[in-house]
């Protein structure tokens, strides 16, 4: 097997706020392979947006990665300055955000937006520039992509700001996407438009893609490996038939459990019983432990688990993985 | 971007203590500003000085021909003016007329501001229209500007000084009153009441009122430093409080005479840097009203 | 954008007729009759009363209310405010002559506010919670609470008076001076009244950029690996002026006000001192062609915000219509 493209172990990551802080990741950590689809689910608050944003140094002022390291080809994204990250940003990973409304800057032309990427990374001439912002906007399915490069973002569509998105992160041929959330400010109709569009520009460029997200209708259709996180950690990680059909983890199947029917639409994951831990006051051991169906109060329970492999390729934190495998499928 | 947005979505109250009241909180916020804190102490002291201090100075009107212009020393702690009056006991008298006209003034704007702000936020529609536009250009005419023409033809007084500003300095208020009488109205508490038939009266002193309290206190508060300094302002031109009345605009007045402003400083230091000790602590507590009655517009 | 432009141009006119009928109802109360201040009393010799009376007529004194204000906003349009109460001049023609050095002193003043201001502002927002932020807050507040008079005594007192660097009265020496002089003069004034309205210009730039730092397309910015110089300069900026450039340019008329008080101090020839001495003299018509000044000064600035807004955002430029 080849190297991951990209590899987090252990990243810790807080924030500070009135009177102290609050770590946002606790730990967490998944591997990405090149060409790879990986989904990173989770409910908000879990951490699953941080960490990215924690390994490509795009934290806000308040953030700070306290540990953990984070390898982009073989390359320490954590030990760069901020020049060398900023070659490896919008050069070799590309983002796509989760509102293309507020993503874009209403003050300039989509086609300047995705020019200044082109002409950050490769020393090319304007009218260069230019032709070849044509030519992505075409691939994304803009259509006169010429006019349209000369538009603003509130002169587009939600669908057509987040194709102009994908462009933009498209536009250096990066060898990851990371897409936080690409389609939840969206239409129902346009969202499988977007999803369409990721996995043929994906496939088209041969990148990897992380897709982060709390829709697992969004992890089934889209992604191979799936990595579940909960307050701030990776709490399972496998294949995405396992996760869906042998999961290994109590919150995994909560979540699986409370999937909207068909036709029905939600915004957020519904909850399991109770609500997402307070990161300021992390229970003591588990942190899924006051919510967890399968605890018992048990005595083991307030001990962390660690992620032990249950099965190939089959990791889960949970002291008592064995007792899911042996009930099946839910 | 959503780092941040999971970060605010999942962070409830921001300090982590247990079971403080949201006013606790604000108290403490406010503690915590440190300059907003030393303001309200100059403030207190300053006010009691204005109470305390009358009974024990001289009449501040009182016309000593046979101790001119005298410098710091016995009898006179800051001096005496060009008509022998007590510099200090002016200075203390002023005190009283900045605090009287600030007060005024605050209360005035505020109170203007929560009925006009309450109607147009209630009524909507052309009344609102109306009561924006008119505020827009209100808010963007020079106060001085308008209280000078008042002045012009009534003639300068103290009370023509906070009619004249008051009456037109109520567009802060108005703005955010107006503002969260309209969203108040979207909510469904409102809606309740009116349907059952409950005037605007009812639901300004019910509703809107208790809403508006905070960042009203902090317009209110700084209502008053702009009102101390426009009164300094009109006085020092000869068009606020008129003589004989002590007030520290009017005690500058004199120094526009460059003897006084170069030998005489007894006469202007003192009145000058009470205006800008008072304005600032003002100020100064102001803000610190504004990030403790909301934490978000915090620094 | 034009329509956009030629709608608040028609708000403008409107509201300076209300303004107009305003103050020719202030006109009216005024104590006195103008015709019986025209005629002296004193030098005239005559039948003074029908001498009045044929001024009334004149003046149209003697028709309604309406038919005087059309009459009044007619000669307005044309330019004629009426004679000066002391010394019987044109108003426009007194006006025009104060109006060259309180541009120059205002304009000035305008240009250090701007400088100092808006960078001190931004710096302070880009350095947020560091000494820089909390000295500039704290240096901004001072200036909006230290009287801008006072600001001048101690100008005076040290760079006039002790230091004897810079002159402290009038537009230049007498007898002129060429421009070194005229300049020298200007510093200190000019100065004062620019630190004054630099302390709430400071307040606005920081809290419009501290607004845009956290906006999401600053994030996508720097996502594209774009250097903090261009993500700062070009993608944060532009942003912040948007709502910059409407407080600056409504702001512009307290400069009026603090020129009042400067130029009092100063003795510096404007429409500041012109209107303070109207004001003593009782000279209505000169106070009422200073206020209309105002006014027009208020809604012209108005209107420059309205376009500056609509040129740097596209939003508005496109579609015109106000976000």
């Amino acid at each position: 097997m080849s190297e991951p493209l990209l590899s987090i172990e252990n990243l810790v990551t807080e924030f500070r706020v009135e009177g102290g802080t609050v770590p946002a990741v606790n730990g967490a950590g998944y591997q990405v392979m090149p060409g790879e689809t990986v989904g990173v689910v989770g409910e908000s608050g879990s951490g699953k947006s941080v960490t990215v944003a924690s390994v490509l140094g795009l934290l806000p002022s308040s953030g700070r990665v306290v540990s953990g390291t984070a390898r982009f080809a073989g390359r320490d994204l954590l030990a760069m300055r901020e020049r060398e990250l900023e070659q490896v940003r919008g050069r070799d990973i590309g983002l796509v955000f989760q509102d293309p409304m507020t993503a874009l800057n209403p003050v300039m032309t989509i086609g300047e937006q995705i020019a200044e990427s082109l002409r950050r990374h490769a020393s090319i001439s304007r009218r260069a520039a230019a032709t070849k912002v044509a030519e992505l906007l075409a691939e994304v399915g803009i259509p006169s992509p010429k006019e349209r490069a000369r538009q603003y973002p509130h002169q587009f569509s939600g669908g057509m700001r987040q194709r102009a998105m994908i462009a933009m992160a498209m536009a250096n041929r990066p060898r990851l996407i990371i897409a936080d959330e690409p389609t939840t400010a969206l239409d129902v109709t346009i969202q499988a438009q977007i999803l369409d569009l990721l996995r043929r520009v994906q496939r088209e460029h041969d990148a990897a893609l992380v897709m982060i997200t709390h829709d697992l209708g969004v992890i089934a259709e889209m992604t191979e490996r799936v990595v579940v996180m909960y307050a701030g950690r990776v709490v399972e990680t496998a294949d995405v038939d396992s996760i869906f059909h042998h999961p290994r983890h109590p919150y995994t199947r909560g979540l699986l459990r409370s999937l909207p029917r068909l036709g029905e639409r939600r915004d957020e994951l519904p909850a399991i019983g109770g609500q997402p831990p307070d990161p300021r006051r992390l229970p003591d051991g588990c942190a899924f432990r006051v919510r967890c169906d399968l605890s018992g109060g048990r005595a083991e329970c307030g001990f962390q688990p660690a992620l032990s492999e249950v099965a190939a390729g089959h990791v889960s934190a949970c002291h008592f993985h064995g007792e899911l495998a042996e009930e099946g499928v839910a | 971007m959503t780092a941040l947005d999971t970060m605010t979505t999942s962070a409830g109250p921001p300090e982590g203590q247990g079971s403080l009241s949201p006013g606790q909180l604000a108290v403490r916020r406010f503690r915590r500003h440190k300059v907003a804190v030393a303001g309200l102490v100059v403030l207190v002291l300053f006010g009691l000085a204005a109470i305390v201090l009358p009974f024990f100075l001289d009449d501040p009107n009182a016309v000593d021909p046979t101790a001119i212009r005298q410098g710091p020393g016995d009898g006179h702690l800051l001096g005496t003016d060009s008509a022998g009056r007590d510099v200090l006991a002016r200075l203390v008298a002023g005190g009283r007329v900045s605090l009287l006209v600030g007060l005024s003034v605050a209360a005035l704007t505020t109170t203007i501001g929560l009925v006009l702000g309450a109607v147009a936020g209630y009524y909507r529609g052309w009344v609102d229209a109306v009561l924006s536009r008119v505020t827009d250009v209100v808010l963007s005419f020079p106060t001085l500007i308008i209280v000078i023409v008042v002045v012009a033809f009534v003639g300068p007084s103290v009370p023509a000084l906070i009619l004249g500003i008051g009456l037109f300095h109520w567009p802060v208020a108005f703005r955010i009153v107006r503002g969260l009488t309209l969203s108040l109205r979207e909510q469904d508490s409102i809606q309740a009441v009116s349907g059952l038939g409950a005037g605007p009266a009812r639901v300004l002193r019910k509703h809107v009122v208790p809403a508006v309290v905070a960042p009203l206190t902090v317009v209110a508060t700084l209502e008053v430093a702009q009102a101390i300094l426009l009164e300094a302002a009109l006085s020092f031109i000869g068009l606020g409080v008129p003589p004989p009345t002590a007030s520290w605009g009017n005690m500058l007045n004199e120094a526009q005479s460059l003897t006084i402003l170069e030998s005489m400083p007894w006469l202007w230091l003192p009145p000058g840097i009470a205006i800008a000790l008072t304005v600032l602590a003002v100020n100064f507590v102001g803000d610190g009203l504004r990030d403790a009655a909301d934490p978000r517009a915090a620094r | 954008m034009l329509a956009f432009i030629v709608r608040r141009l028609a708000i403008s006119v409107v509201v300076l007729a209300g303004i107009s009928v305003l103050l020719f109802v202030l006109l009216q109360l005024m104590p006195g009759d103008p015709a019986e201040m025209m005629v002296d009393p004193f030098s005239f010799s005559g039948d003074r009363a029908a001498a009045v009376q044929q001024r009334r007529e004149e003046l149209g004194l003697d028709q309604s209310m309406f038919v005087q204000y059309v009459r009044w906003i007619g000669e307005f349009v044309q330019g004629n405010l009426g004679f000066s109460y002391s010394t019987q001049r044109p108003v426009t023609e007194v006006m025009l002559e104060r109006f060259g050095p309180t541009a120059r002193l205002m304009g000035t003043g305008l240009v250090i506010a701007l400088l100092v201001g808006i960078p001190v502002g931004i710096l302070a927002a880009m350095r947020r919670n560091t000494a820089v932020d909390y000295g500039a807050t704290v240096l901004s507040l001072v200036a909006i609470s230290i009287p801008s008079f006072f600001v001048a005594l101690i100008g005076i007192y040290v760079f006039g008076l002790k230091l004897g660097w810079l002159p402290t009265a009038g537009i230049n020496s007498p007898g002129g001076g060429g421009f070194v002089d005229s300049v020298r003069h200007l510093v200190l004034p000019a100065a004062i009244l620019g630190l004054a309205l630099a302390g709430p210009y400071v307040r606005y730039a920081r809290a419009a950029m501290l607004e845009v730092l956290g906006q999401d397309f600053l994030t996508t910015a720097r996502s594209k690996g774009l250097a903090r110089r261009r993500v700062i300069g070009r993608h944060a900026l532009h942003n912040a002026l948007i709502p910059l450039v409407t407080v600056v340019a409504v702001q512009i008329p307290t400069l009026f006000a603090g020129a009042v008080i400067i130029e009092q101090i100063f003795a510096w020839p404007g429409m500041g001192r012109m209107a303070l001495d109207a004001v003593r003299a009782r000279d209505y018509p000169i106070l009422l062609g200073f206020v209309m000044a105002v006014a027009v000064l208020v809604l012209l600035c108005n209107l420059i915000a309205d376009v500056a807004y609509a040129i740097i955002d596209p939003r508005i430029r496109l579609s015109g219509a106000r976000a």
